[in-house]
């Protein structure tokens, strides 16, 4: 599954810049049509997805299959 | 040296951090709630510089700014401690929520005014980042073994409640003067903000006489504490991959359902649905008031059965039963299913309008009726008078896409309605109530205020607070379907829930002092 986490998060960055550019318009009056949300949307997301892309790397490393049970494991 | 109070002292704890934190929601959720009012007066139409710090004023808030708030105050709670760093929050959202109440509209100084309720509006932002982990951490470090669960519920309820009494006062306002009253320059819509100051004043009072977490005082006066929190926090690959999975198996998940059940339900009746204002808002109320006892049932109900089955249960709920709730909001207020029944006429005016003397007239038909069930709506259509020649001769009746709006449910409806709003909020509580204690286990006392402000904020101010941009992208995109912009929410509910199930640990950490 790890390797699913790994993929879904470049689909996602591709998703919101294929909608950035399908959607900008300098008629339109909705949010989805001005740029500013797009830039801090994708800006807040591209850090999250690579975020996703590290847990998928983590599950496939199989970091997640014991979990710490006590704080002195995360030191 | 005991760490845990005693039960007349958790209570104090409690209530101290509870009603700051329920403050710091008001606060933020005023702004949004009278959007449209401070458009008007700080962001006017036809301006492009107002118009793009109002855009920023609404998504740098809550997804740029609020975890950055959550990295500055949980450093600085990791470093010298909770209580002072939620004081400071507290005072920071407070005192720009009042100044927001001060500042002079667009026409008094120009654009200073967009100007400076963005700065304040981003201190909002930056201080609500900080408040929760503070206020979360605080509790849980007071609780008493087994019954974390149940003692930091109270602090989930604040999002709640908050919601509730900013709803409440904005009402409460708008009831006691009228419309262009609520809506001048110096109108009702500030008192809210003015409200504020009177509030905050009485929290920080109250939590300038708490003491420091005992957890955490023991740890300072070991000298255990972190140097560097952040660096601890997200640059050890031990915590790290905490944080990620704290994000994606729990928080992602848990900010969708939180966001859908309680904003995006209310803006889905008011703009698609067209539910009347005011009963919009009760409906509401009552389902907000109805199911705010049920944080603190799961909340309990986690320190007997663990924290993970209920949260992933209150998400796959939510997957499962989004859309046929909402596709009956929508079905039985349907205005049009309501014509084709015995339906009576309360009131009708026309309103014919004349763009030139050589164009076809417009007239605009506003009717409100009365079907036999009791619900109240009103139709507005737009009709054409052909003018050929001058004067009317021809009138052609185009009712081809009449309006639908300011739907006044009947009773048994209403009340439908407020169920399915309440099965949603409980949803929400499966999610929010057992979410802090679960976080707080996750994570050891020395960067505790760090490590889950930040999967917090961005589960719930980024994946949450993305529910209505996303659903308007899919609308857009997708213009058959009413409900598609409710795949965003169960899409990512979904994912949480797998991700949750196959590596989350549903034990409960007893011990947290380490």
């Amino acid at each position: 599954m790890g390797i699913l986490w790994m993929l879904i998060a470049p689909a996602v960055i591709y998703f919101l810049i294929a909608g950035a550019i399908q959607n900008i318009n300098s008629t339109g009056t909705k949010d989805i049509n001005k740029p500013i949300p797009w830039v801090i949307i994708i800006t807040i997301f591209t850090p999250i997805a690579v975020g996703l892309m590290i847990f998928g790397f983590y599950a496939v490393k199989g970091e997640y299959d014991k979990l710490p049970e006590s704080s002195e494991e995360l030191n | 040296m005991s760490t845990q109070a005693s039960a007349k002292g958790i209570g104090k704890v409690i209530f101290s951090s509870s009603l700051g934190t329920l403050i710091e929601w008001y606060d933020f959720y005023i702004f949004g709630m009278l959007a449209k009012t401070i458009s008007v007066q700080f962001f006017p139409d036809g301006n492009e510089t107002a118009a793009l710090l109002s855009t920023l004023a609404i998504f740098a808030a809550g997804f740029l700014v609020r975890p950055f708030g959550a990295l500055v105050f949980g450093r600085l709670g990791d470093l010298i401690g909770r209580k002072y760093t939620f004081l400071l929050t507290l005072v920071l959202m407070g005192g720009s929520t009042f100044l927001i109440g001060l500042v002079p509209s667009y026409k008094a100084i120009g654009m200073a005014a967009p100007l400076l309720v963005l700065l304040l509006r981003l201190i909002q932002g930056l201080a609500l980042g900080g408040e929760y982990g503070g206020a979360a951490t605080y509790v849980a470090e007071h609780a008493p073994e087994g019954r974390r669960g149940y003692f930091t519920a109270w602090i989930q309820t604040t999002a709640t409640l908050g919601l509730f009494v900013a709803l409440g006062v904005i009402m409460a306002v708008k009831n006691n003067m009228s419309d262009a009253a609520f809506n001048a320059e110096w109108g009702g819509w500030r008192w809210p903000f003015w409200i504020s100051i009177l509030l905050v004043g009485v929290s920080i009072y109250i939590r300038l006489k708490m003491n420091e977490s005992p957890v955490f005082a023991k740890l300072k006066a070991e000298k255990k504490t972190s140097t560097n929190p952040l660096k601890e926090s997200f640059g050890k690959k031990q915590n790290f991959k905490m944080v990620l999975l704290a994000l994606f198996g729990a928080v992602m998940g848990q900010g969708v359902v939180w966001y859908t059940g309680q904003f995006y339900a209310q803006s889905f009746l008011e703009n698609t649905v067209k539910i009347e204002f005011m009963q919009n808002r009760e409906i509401l109320l009552w389902a907000i008031g109805l199911a705010t006892p049920f944080f603190l049932v799961f909340g309990a109900l986690s320190d007997k059965i663990g924290r993970k089955w209920i949260m992933l249960t209150g998400m796959l709920l939510g997957v499962i039963f989004y859309r046929p709730i909402f596709g009956t909001m929508l079905k039985d207020a349907d205005a049009k299913e309501w014509m084709q029944e015995n339906i009576s006429i309360i009131k009708s005016d026309t309103i014919t309008k004349y763009p030139s003397p050589a164009n076809n007239h417009v007239i605009e038909v506003t009717t409100q009726y009365k079907n036999n069930s009791g619900n109240i709506f009103t139709r507005i259509s737009a009709d054409t008078l052909l003018l050929s020649p001058f004067p009317v001769r021809n009138e052609v009746m185009n009712d081809s896409n009449p309006k639908y709006l300011d739907k006044i449910l009947s009773t048994p409806l209403k009340w439908k309605f407020i169920f399915l709003i309440w099965v949603m909020i409980i949803f929400v509580t499966m999610v929010y109530g057992p979410v802090a204690a679960f976080l707080v286990e996750l994570f050891p006392t020395k960067i505790r205020y760090t490590s889950m402000s930040l999967p917090y904020h961005i589960g719930n101010g980024v994946f949450g607070g993305l529910v209505p941009f996303i659903a308007t992208l899919l609308t857009a995109t997708f213009t058959a379907d009413p409900l598609v912009g409710l795949w965003y929410p169960i899409g990512v509910a979904a994912l949480c829930f797998v991700i949750g199930a196959l590596y989350l640990n549903n034990k409960i950490d007893k011990e947290i002092n380490d």
